[in-house]
């Protein structure tokens, strides 16, 4: 029977297994626990920082990541809106709306000012293929300003496409995928935006902030 | 001891080299090598884990039963691959941001396993720690160089990004080999790293020939040449 608890036996390594899974399973519990605070401030941090990159400089003199607004789009998902304000009055809105990428969702946040036109674009989280999707990065190339200053007007609808496609966006050498799906995603924002300008572009105190949700 | 210890790095570096002689890890290297810039990222990352792998796993060499050490190895390194990640995550957020693309796709390298098996699991952890750093520079030095002969036949470029990855310090690297250059598609996507791979194995096998015959033309005429010090 000790031969159970030796190092063949089946008991001894049923615990060693146990054990191994019990200590891993335990760091990382630990390791999610207190890296969970640091992590989300670090992502509010990039937060801010991509609300303000699609702004203008001086644009607006409020706290962007505090004055939102939530509504509901055309699929039925709750959009999270940031209001960059001047004094009471709403300037512009910026917003996240996710593209279907080649490697899984590209987020993408998008500044609109009073008439639909772009202020600009950033993707702030994907995982396209490095080396060639991820061109679609501001950090990586300035592709993503060709979105500054465009609307549902200008461009025509039928021209919000990648040049492959006949429109009026480049796509990269080897990824047509992930531009195409960025444009579509922007397309949708602006249509967004068309279909909530009255609700987006309330002047109201910020109660309606409550209001809303 | 100390001859041993510089043949653990001449064969993580050179002798066997997890690419370039091993044959491990072909689906990171493919994935990651359209850039010299992230060949190298993905080789320091992997370097990291490598080495604390290979240490963790030798100190609990003697515990681990050799009929289930496998799943042991597989959950330890699984684990160690997500505590960097998240506490890079949490901690070095700047740097998750450039190389928190590869710390995932490390946990899928089959080199780790594979020195944890063939060396930690039957050494010291000093010796395995060693392994771990030498065959992950080995990785290191053989994913910037496919990734940089792809970089420039594909986009004409070589270490672009560079800054991103290891500061703006290091932006004078980001050169353009050739300017005005078109792109070869070919070669940043997945068959080019093949073909490259390929070339770069011939031309090893071929200078490892060349050397090796050259030693034994030497050997063999060695005793008939007169003595280096007589010569006038």
């Amino acid at each position: 029977m000790m031969r159970l608890f030796q190092r063949h036996g089946v008991a001894y390594q049923a615990s060693l297994l146990g054990v191994v899974t019990l200590v891993a399973s335990a760091a990382l519990a630990l390791a999610a626990h207190h890296t969970r605070a640091p992590i989300a401030a670090a992502e509010a941090r990039d937060l801010e920082a991509s609300l303000s990159q699609v702004l203008p400089t001086d644009f607006s003199d409020n706290a962007l990541a505090t004055d939102t607004l939530l509504l509901t789009d055309a699929d039925g998902a709750t959009v999270k809106v940031y209001r960059a304000r001047k004094g009471a009055e709403v300037r512009g809105v910026i917003y996240q709306v996710t593209g279907k990428g080649y490697a899984g969702p590209i987020a993408i946040v998008m500044g609109v000012d009073r008439d639909g036109t772009i202020l600009g674009v950033r993707v702030t989280k994907h995982t396209e293929t490095p080396g060639l999707g991820d061109k679609v990065d501001a950090a990586k190339s300035d592709w993503i300003l060709a979105f500054n200053g465009k609307s549902l007007a200008e461009p025509q609808p039928a021209r919000w496409a990648v040049k492959k496609d006949g429109g009026e966006f480049d796509q990269f050498t080897g990824a047509t995928i992930t531009p195409r799906a960025v444009v579509k995603a922007v397309k949708q924002g602006l249509a967004f935006f068309a279909s909530h300008r009255a609700e987006l572009l309330e002047d109201g105190p910020t109660a309606i902030r409550g209001a809303a949700r | 001891m100390n001859g041993s210890r510089f043949g653990v790095v001449q064969d993580g570096l050179w002798r066997n080299n997890v690419v370039l002689v091993q044959l491990l890890a072909m689906c990171p290297t493919m994935a990651i090598t359209s850039t010299a810039t992230n060949g190298l990222g993905m080789g320091l990352a992997t370097t990291a884990v490598l080495a604390a792998s290979n240490s963790l796993i030798a100190s609990i060499r003697n515990w681990v039963s050799p009929d289930v050490r496998i799943p042991v190895f597989v959950v330890l390194i699984a684990t160690l691959v997500t505590l960097v990640d998240l506490s890079m995550n949490a901690w070095l957020h700047d740097l998750y941001k450039v190389l928190g693309l590869f710390i995932a796709l490390i946990v899928v390298n089959c080199a780790i396993l594979g020195r944890a098996e063939a060396f930690a699991s039957k050494s010291p952890v000093g010796a395995s720690f060693l392994d771990g750093v030498a065959m992950g520079l080995g990785f290191t030095f053989a994913l910037t160089l496919i990734g940089a002969v792809r970089e420039i036949l594909g986009t004409g470029t070589l270490f672009s990004g560079a800054s991103l990855l290891l500061g703006p310090a290091f932006a004078p690297l980001e050169l353009t080999v050739i300017p005005e250059y078109k792109g070869f598609l070919l070669l940043i996507l997945p068959p080019g790293g093949f073909l490259v791979f390929g070339f770069l194995l011939a031309g090893k096998r071929t200078l490892e020939g060349r050397l090796r015959r050259r030693d034994a033309a030497v050997a063999t005429s060695a005793p008939t040449l007169p003595k280096a010090g007589a010569a006038p």
